[in-house]
């Protein structure tokens, strides 16, 4: 792909992008004060996966990326999710 | 004629090399979690210990000079030279301010004893010890992409700067930008498992 070609990210797309991420900071903070047990946990890395994702999607570029970067990072994240669910099937059933 | 170089290529490398990056992290926040299984009270009191204000304004900062990076690519895209040197400058600038402020964390902690092997740490709580001990690594493996990803900036700053990274060649400049968001993405999940954990 030609350098001509490659899509170019407005200020404007940044800048909300920027927004929603400080955004997303003060919700975590905010429910990270709330007793909600277990759920904290979960609320916090979904938060977190969310703004990976505006991060990955806009200031990486990764919406407009050729299907060989898009389908080698979802490889990635399996493969991270494999040793994750491996070990903690194996930290649940030890004892 | 110049051979016309391969900016897909050379993005799908720095991509690679991001993949290492991320299950080296990926590894360590595995262990994490592991531990916090096995020792949640003690990961909860370790977490009320770290400064929540400079955490959530080192997460602000990151964040910011990411978008700046960004930013500064779509300026030289746009042949706006002396906006994409301003830009890059206010990311730099917003890498050593992170770096001041985990100077300060790290230093704040280390003269309340808390410091790897510490005999405050040894003596104390088994998940106390865990909990810092992966603060450090962490936030210590971190920072030290950070440095890096700071090298990187400047280069690209001084390259830009002589015309050498241009409207037509920007690669390097994308993929410095790249790796300076790996360290945003690392920082966003640091940020909640550490410093916000009940």
């Amino acid at each position: 792909m030609d350098s001509a070609e490659q899509h170019l990210t407005s200020y404007k797309t940044l800048g909300l992008v920027l927004a929603a991420l400080l955004v997303l900071t003060g919700v975590t903070i905010g429910v990270s004060y709330i007793d909600l047990g277990m759920f904290n946990v979960f609320i916090a890395l979904g938060i977190a996966c969310t703004k990976v994702s505006l991060v990955l999607l806009f200031f990486m570029h990764l919406k407009y990326e050729s299907k060989a970067i898009k389908f080698s990072l979802i490889g990635t994240i399996c493969f991270l999710a494999i040793m994750i669910s491996f070990i903690f099937w194996d930290v649940a059933f030890r004892h | 004629m110049a051979r016309q170089p391969d900016q897909t290529g050379i993005r799908i490398g720095m991509w690679l090399f991001l993949y290492t990056e991320i299950i080296l992290f990926g590894g360590l926040f595995v262990l994490y979690a592991v531990y916090f299984y096995d020792y949640s009270s003690d990961f909860a009191k370790g977490g009320k210990e770290l400064n929540r204000i400079i955490g959530s304004l080192n997460t602000i900062i990151l964040l910011v000079s990411s978008c700046t990076v960004a930013a500064s690519i779509t300026a030289i895209r746009q042949e706006a030279k002396k906006l994409c040197l301003l830009l890059l400058a206010t990311s730099f600038l917003c890498g050593i301010v992170f770096l001041i402020n985990k100077y300060f964390e790290w230093g704040h902690k280390f003269a309340h004893g808390i410091y790897p092997n510490s005999p405050t740490l040894t003596s104390g709580p088994h998940g106390q010890n865990i909990f810092f001990g992966l603060y450090y690594v962490i936030t210590g493996l971190h920072g030290l992409h950070v440095i890096i990803g700071l090298t990187l900036l400047t280069l690209s700053f001084v390259r830009v700067y002589q015309d050498k990274i241009t409207a037509q060649r920007f690669s390097l400049l994308e993929n410095s930008g790249l790796y300076w968001h790996l360290v945003d993405l690392i920082w966003i999940f640091v940020f909640p498992l550490f410093y916000l954990i009940l």
